[in-house]
């Protein structure tokens, strides 16, 4: 049982960790296209990475099944290449990272649009491109809302309950995360270990929640 | 030499339409009230923004041509542009701010001895000054040995003494380096002080291009000293009329003829002269 219940919280932090990686590489590069842009297509893209505010987990949980079984195109497209998204740790880690996008980019987004343009045509005029500004220049600035984003993206991801249970199932070692245990065991009247699961995912979110606050405060922006 | 041909339409109430060509060496102010383009002018030579059509080229090279469809990124323009607001790059130090527009120490050490900043190399912007940062902000701009300066109101946010001293540091520099410096700006003590050239803009277009002694003082008036001035309020006395006027931080009251107060009206730029009969002279004393 207490293998298990490691295993369970370790599953659940992987999944935390590898979604908040990739959320990182891909939502910086909306964020900063969504704070720049002049584009038509900026509202759109903008409901998307919001969508999941508002849409029922399930809702998302139910479509990236139909999507991403192998009788779909998409799903029996990368099949080919090994990966299939339907009860897989892959299958979380792509739910999850579309769940928790807003999480991330908000903050980022806007903590690009505070920078003074100013500061962004300042290191055009002196000869630095687009991608050095961006890390020479916007990046450090706006560190309070990077670490806002990664780790709301973080916590909120440990808390993932619906999308989790309808791609993952419930597998244990494989697709089961402390969420989903912790109903588990309630259903089982297993009130200890729920308790248990409970108690740590309460106290790791909270103390990551208290981090940002803390470390916001000392960042100098 | 800065061949300048362009038009833009910025809105619906103003298009930009400007044919100039500069010398090297020159220092030009562009002077207009706000609204009327000037630091559109500014953008356009540094590459900010894009004009709808014309040319700009600079010593033979073509920074922005229309018909050949060349446009020269703000990157590649030998530009150097302060900014109204100083845009030094917060995480960074004097020193890195230098050394981020070009990686050359000697140049910065240089420039750093120059405006008498060298202690405060390792400080970071938001423990600078206002006029410090605006000085930093200024020789960022020359570490890549710009051909032309470009200064956006670069002394609004400071405080009259600040104001002066840098004043004199941008002539101290403009004259050692030989550079070629544009300067936006509204205050006429300021043009007069710094260009030898200014371009009156109004409604997006240069109406007058003249030193500025003559431009800001329509008929030569044979009087020894002049005031720019801002009428506060007018006031009728008996037979006279008193204005209130500022000028700086000062305020004063003169009485006029009911005639010539009849022509202004509250908030009216005038030249106050006096002849120099009996001025009452005293050394300030620091």
């Amino acid at each position: 049982m207490d293998n298990q219940f490691y295993e369970t919280l370790f599953l659940t932090f992987k999944l935390a960790f590898v979604t908040t990686i990739i959320l990182l590489i891909i939502g910086l590069p909306i964020a900063y296209f969504l704070a720049f842009t002049k584009s038509k297509v900026k509202p759109i893209l903008e409901t998307f990475v919001s969508m999941p505010l508002v849409l029922p987990p399930t809702v998302l949980g139910f479509y990236i099944l139909l999507f991403f079984s192998p009788q779909s195109a998409i799903g029996s497209f990368f099949e080919k290449f090994g990966l299939k998204f339907v009860f897989t740790f892959e299958g979380l880690v792509l739910g999850s990272v579309i769940y928790s996008l807003p999480f991330l980019v908000h903050p980022i987004q806007s903590g690009f649009q505070s920078i003074p343009k100013s500061l962004i045509e300042a290191s055009y005029t002196l000869g630095k491109g687009e991608l050095q500004t961006f890390f020479k220049v916007l990046l450090p600035n706006i560190k309070p809302s990077l670490l806002s984003g990664t780790v709301l993206a973080f916590a909120h991801t440990i808390g993932e309950f619906g999308v989790v249970l309808m791609v993952g199932g419930n597998i244990p070692g494989k697709t089961k995360v402390a969420s989903i245990a912790i109903y588990d065991e309630v259903e089982a009247l297993n009130y200890d270990l729920a308790n248990r699961y409970a108690l740590v995912l309460f106290l790791i979110s909270f103390f990551i929640l208290l981090t940002v606050y803390i470390l916001n405060k000392k960042v100098r922006v | 030499m800065i061949k300048l041909d362009f038009v833009k339409k910025v809105n619906n109430n103003l298009t930009l339409k400007v044919k100039k060509e500069i010398d090297d060496n020159e220092f030009i102010a562009i002077f207009g009230e706000s609204g009327a383009g000037k630091t559109t002018i500014l953008r356009i030579i540094a590459g900010l923004e894009k004009p709808d059509f014309g040319k700009i080229i600079v010593d033979d090279e073509i920074w922005f041509d229309s018909n050949k469809n060349i446009n020269l990124k703000p990157q590649k323009r030998k530009i150097g542009f302060v900014f109204q607001e100083h845009a030094l790059f917060p995480n960074m130090s004097v020193y890195e701010n230098l050394l981020y527009a070009k990686n050359d120490k000697n140049r910065a050490n240089l420039l750093l001895k120059l405006t008498e900043l060298e202690d405060l190399k390792q400080r970071f912007p938001h423990e600078l000054s206002g006029g410090q940062k605006q000085r930093v902000a200024l020789i960022r701009a020359l570490m890549r040995e710009p051909k032309i300066v470009l200064l956006d109101e670069p002394f609004s946010a400071l405080d009259m003494k600040m104001r002066e001293s840098l004043q004199d540091e941008i002539i101290k520099i403009h004259n050692q380096l030989k550079l070629t410096t544009i300067l936006v700006s509204h205050e006429i003590a300021e043009v007069i002080k710094l260009s030898n050239r200014v371009f009156i803009l109004k409604d997006g277009q240069i109406i007058k291009d003249d030193k500025p002694i003559s431009i800001f003082t329509k008929q030569k008036i044979t009087s020894s000293f002049k005031l720019n001035a801002t009428v506060l309020d007018i006031k009728d006395k008996e037979n006279l009329s008193i204005l209130t006027l500022s000028f700086g931080s000062n305020i004063i009251e003169i009485s006029v003829s009911k005639k010539e107060a009849k022509e202004l009206k509250v908030g009216d730029s005038i030249i106050i002269s006096s002849k120099s009969f009996n001025p009452i002279i005293e050394k300030i004393k620091f």
